[in-house]
């Protein structure tokens, strides 16, 4: 299986490279991809830089081109494939079907994944892809069981990846309008969910409050740990009860699932988080590194070491991590 | 007086009705004065006190009383179950089918049947529109969150690429903003999705979430989350028609819906009395996607 990095700038990059990513991920400095945050992403020198470092040391990249070009911007997202294509990419992650198009006609020797935005959930929605656009990787989004990736995985015309460590997002992706319900940017339109232009911090006599676009997302007491204000992880209240009503601050772990992913025949496993430091990535490249070296010695006795889980949950959401949807339970 | 332009359609009910309420609302429907009737359950698999035959049958009584009648598609695909009655849906043999979700477009696309697109297909350019119209797109939604700006753009953009097709605007009731393989109905229940007991049912206009300053902000409504405020855009349905839009769709609410669609019609041929501030305030209204703003906004309430 392939170990499919996140990079945010070219240092992460790099040490995604050095500790042991097969592939690297990174998307452009704007709207074009569902990143888009200040001070971070590459310009097209930076771009050249790290596909260097990754092909001298044989390791592929890939470019996100995830959101959905917007009535008025289309050769800026036309722009960013070519731009890609130019750079000599190992692969397109797209989601948009006029793009994916685009892709297809203009560079039919890149490679085109289709972006966990596209929200294909089933072998149907991926022959779709697979008939019109020619892909041949599809990136899973994070609400399908384990039972359910067995099934799709039988029948798949494609390449499957899927998200093994990070933040978990448990809405069908690509298909999440909550982030412009409340401040008007979308990841689909604008490459944000929940945006930092948007958040505000605030110490109240009832505890230190996060707000977004001034609507309460949480408010917490003296001593809690306070994470960031991603919408769908505050607390609410709902019939009389206050609690995380949507999804608690947790991170996605799967490491306990690699024997069952490696035996469906899943191509790719996927980190999540352009948006972190590279100290970051290499700690999580390198454990994740370790983990698929080991499965691949010993398949049939492959256990998470403890070390391990417990770097990972350091480096997760409330220190806590979930299976996620791949637990029927979770559901 | 002027034939309306626009026409106006009744969304497929989002929320989970017992069998007799879906029966009377549906048959009070058949005298309303929309065109155009979407049925189907769109949210979640397990709801399953309406069979496909149920649907068919009322769809052809609304056939009767001269609707045009579209079976909508579930949103979230995740079972070879969820795709055998996908495809049972594609092959009704009598209606046209709304796509939701691109496994729809798939079976459709592959028999050769014509289809209306959804507003969750993120169609948001024109050349994702042509890809659409190639394969047997005959109406689509915009995006819920496109404004008036960009949707007239794109209107007038795919006019000129020769990839017009009739274009249907979310134009009131409860946003419909995300879907989750979770449940947060039966999460509130503290019961998992598989034993769920079918508690939406106990809350036929969803389940409100609340900030912790009691501000209304979104409603639960099984797997799906939609706006807590309804979008109304009956004031706008004359800019609307004018720039080329051909339907506004009407989501349906547990009460209500006739006042509502009385409204709409009085609307689209210009005799709806002026907005009254303080009514408007009542209702918990919101229309900021329509105006390039955060969709929670409500912009008729900064004047009074």
């Amino acid at each position: 299986m392939e170990l499919v990095c996140p990079a945010g700038n070219l240092p992460a990059l790099k040490r995604a490279v050095d500790e042991g990513a097969d592939a690297v991920y990174f998307g452009f400095q704007n709207a074009t991809n569902a990143r888009q945050f200040a001070g971070l992403n590459f310009t097209d020198k930076r771009a050249r830089e790290g596909i260097d470092y990754a092909h001298q040391r044989g390791k592929r990249i890939l470019c996100a081109i995830n959101t959905y070009p917007q009535p008025d911007g289309w050769q800026q997202w036309t722009r960013a494939v070519d731009q890609a294509a130019d750079l000599g990419v190992d692969a397109l992650i797209l989601a948009d079907m006029g793009l994916l198009d685009y892709a297809a006609q203009r560079h039919p020797n890149v490679a085109r994944h289709l972006s966990v935005q596209g929200s294909a959930t089933s072998h149907e929605a991926l022959r779709f892809y697979h008939d019109h656009f020619g892909i041949t990787r599809a990136v899973l989004p994070r609400v399908l069981s384990i039972t359910q990736v067995r099934d799709l995985a039988k029948q798949t015309p494609v390449e499957l990846e899927v998200f093994a460590f990070g933040s978990l997002c448990i809405m069908a992706e690509g298909r999440c309008y909550l982030s412009s319900y409340l401040t008007g940017d979308s990841p689909n339109t604008r490459g944000v969910c929940s945006p930092a232009a948007h958040v505000r911090w605030e110490e109240t006599p009832q505890g230190l409050e996060s707000r977004l676009n001034n609507v309460l997302i949480d408010r917490y007491a003296e001593g809690e740990r306070a994470g960031y204000p991603t919408l769908c992880k505050g607390r609410f209240e709902v019939g009389g009860e206050t609690y995380h009503a949507i999804e608690e601050p947790t991170s996605l772990n799967t490491l306990e699932l690699l024997p069952e992913l490696r035996e469906l025949g899943i191509s790719a496993v996927k980190i999540e988080g352009r948006q972190r430091s590279p100290a970051y990535v290499s700690k999580v490249a390198g454990i994740w590194r370790q983990a698929l070296d080991r499965l691949e010695d010993a398949p049939g006795r492959f256990q998470p070491e403890h070390a391990w889980m417990a770097g990972l949950a350091e480096l997760s959401e409330g220190a806590t991590t979930t299976l996620g949807a791949y637990e029927r339970r979770w559901k | 007086m002027s034939t309306p332009t626009l026409q106006l359609s009744l969304g497929p009910v989002l929320f989970y009705w017992t069998r007799e309420r879906y029966a009377n609302f549906y048959r009070e429907a058949a005298d309303w004065p929309v065109e155009i009737v979407t049925l189907g359950e769109t949210v979640c698999s397990r709801r399953r006190d309406m069979k496909l035959d149920d649907w068919l049958g009322i769809g052809r009584e609304l056939t009767q009383a001269g609707k045009q009648v579209v079976l909508a598609s579930q949103t979230l695909i995740e079972s070879e179950a969820d795709l055998r009655d996908l495809r049972k849906l594609c092959d009704n043999g009598d209606f046209i089918v709304e796509a939701n979700d691109q496994s729809a477009l798939q079976r459709l696309s592959c028999a050769g049947l014509p289809f209306i697109a959804g507003a969750a297909l993120n169609l948001y350019n024109p050349a994702t529109l042509g890809v659409m119209k190639r394969t047997g797109m005959q109406r689509w939604q915009a995006p819920v969150e496109m404004s008036k700006k960009d949707l007239a753009q794109l209107i007038a953009d795919c006019h000129q690429a020769g990839v017009s097709q009739p274009c249907e605007v979310f134009a009131y009731g409860h946003l419909p903003l995300a879907w989750s393989s979770r449940c947060f109905t039966a999460r509130r229940h503290q019961t998992p999705k598989d034993r769920c007991k079918f508690v939406c049912q106990k809350y036929p206009e969803g389940l409100v979430l609340r900030s912790q300053e009691s501000r209304d902000v979104f409603t639960l409504n099984g797997i799906q989350t939609l706006s807590s405020a309804c979008q109304d855009l009956r004031y706008e349905l004359p800019d609307m028609a004018a720039m080329g839009v051909s339907v506004a769709r009407l989501s349906p609410r547990a009460e209500g819906m006739a006042e509502i669609v009385k409204a709409f019609d009085q609307a689209r041929q210009n005799r709806l009395p002026p907005p009254d501030p303080l009514s408007v305030v009542d209702a918990e209204i919101c229309d900021g996607y329509w105006y390039g703003q955060p969709g929670m906004d409500n912009t008729r309430t900064v004047a009074s």
